[in-house]
């Protein structure tokens, strides 16, 4: 039985790390600030919960009794995740970061910028009347 | 084999600090850096659970937790500086 | 009476539980983290707004599993993702109708889209019509919202009915 947790721990602690370096290398490599916004908020954080999960786990097998700790800071930084988010987003329309040449939509950002109805999307039944 | 894979996966979360550590250098924008500064923060709350998990202490939790609300606060207080110009109105 | 010392009386329940479960259940921090959690709300009482409550609790814990099971699931996406060359992306913006209009629910919904599958809300349009979100990659745009509609933003309505 022992030996199981051990495995569930070990398992739990490579996927985090992978994700973790999943979205690091996903903040070097992908092309505008707009999808490397992607990479923090849901590489990092579900690598992150995984290896607090693994840590409660090996604090189970130490028979410390489970972390409680461990499930505030996963509870916290899942829930501040978006919040950050969404400010650096919104300080990133402010100053005009561009986005990526062909991307869908491109007109968009200026709309969402000025924070009134889409005006300029490219579907025209969208538009309000 | 829990001590190996624990260095193994620091290893892996140090490489993802490097990493971010030169986005957080060429940026290009400030948002970038201000992007790369709050993974940073995550990454090193992986960093110190993972040597509390290594040296067999509870004494490394405060920290992570302390790292994680001070690290919100501060992406909060820089991305309001870029829209406002201003942190405290 | 009851009601000024214990504004939020549940806040004050969860301050008490954390404070003892981060410390431990001595009998000195059982009375230090009792006085912190009546003084703390009591000092943060007038700061907070009146919002909208959660009708359905059932629901709710519901939807906060498909969240996390959706999370799980989304990661694997965006791994995927970031690991293929840049060319195949199609990263864009699409805009989202909204029907709910109450903060905490649209708060919960931006981030519900932000942990999820590959989108991230950029922002709302001032009369709450509408929100942007930027999408790691768009196949097609419709079936992208009709996916947030059906999957977050109902289940959504139907815990705060409204």
């Amino acid at each position: 039985m022992v030996v199981f947790w051990e495995w569930l721990a070990s398992i739990l602690l490579v996927i985090g790390g992978f994700f973790v370096l999943v979205g690091a290398v996903g903040m070097v490599k992908l092309p505008d600030f707009y999808t490397r916004l992607h990479a923090p908020t849901k590489a990092t954080t579900l690598g992150i919960g995984c290896i607090l999960l693994a840590s409660m786990d090996m604090h189970a097998l130490r028979g410390e009794g489970v972390g409680v700790q461990e499930f505030a800071i996963v509870l916290f930084l899942f829930i501040t995740a978006p919040v950050s988010a969404y400010m650096i987003a919104k300080a990133a329309l402010h100053r005009r970061v561009p986005m990526r040449p062909g991307s869908y939509n491109p007109k968009l950002l200026q709309d969402a910028r000025e924070r009134h109805a889409p005006i300029h999307h490219c579907d025209q039944e969208k538009r309000p009347s | 084999m829990l001590e190996s894979v624990l260095l193994l996966v620091s290893l892996m979360v140090a490489v993802a600090l490097v990493l971010n550590a030169w986005r957080l250098m060429i940026g290009p924008s400030t948002a970038d850096r201000i992007l790369a500064l709050d993974t940073m923060y995550i990454n090193s709350i992986a960093l110190i659970v993972l040597l509390g998990l290594y040296f067999q202490t509870d004494l490394y939790y405060e920290a992570a937790l302390l790292i994680a609300m001070l690290g919100f606060v501060s992406t909060a207080a820089l991305a309001k500086y870029l829209i406002r110009g201003d942190i405290i109105e | 009476m009851i009601k000024r010392l214990l504004p939020m009386p549940l806040h004050s329940v969860l301050l008490w539980m954390l404070w003892l479960i981060l410390n431990d259940f001595s009998a000195g921090h059982l009375v230090l983290g009792a006085f912190l959690a009546l003084l703390i709300p009591w000092l943060a009482h007038p700061l907070s707004d009146p919002h909208v409550r959660v009708k359905r609790p059932l629901k709710a814990l519901q939807y906060a599993l498909m969240v996390l099971w959706d999370i799980v699931v989304s990661n694997f996406e965006v791994a995927y993702r970031v690991l293929m060359p840049n060319s195949r992306l199609r990263p864009g913006m699409v805009v989202l109708p909204l029907t709910l209009q109450e903060e905490l629910p649209l708060a919960i919904l931006a981030s519900t889209i932000s942990l999820t599958p590959g989108t991230v809300s950029v922002d709302f349009s001032l009369d709450r019509q509408w929100l942007y979100i930027h999408a790691l990659h768009v196949d097609s745009e419709d079936a992208l919202i009709a996916h947030i509609q059906q999957r977050y933003e109902r289940p959504l309505q139907e815990i705060f009915a409204c």
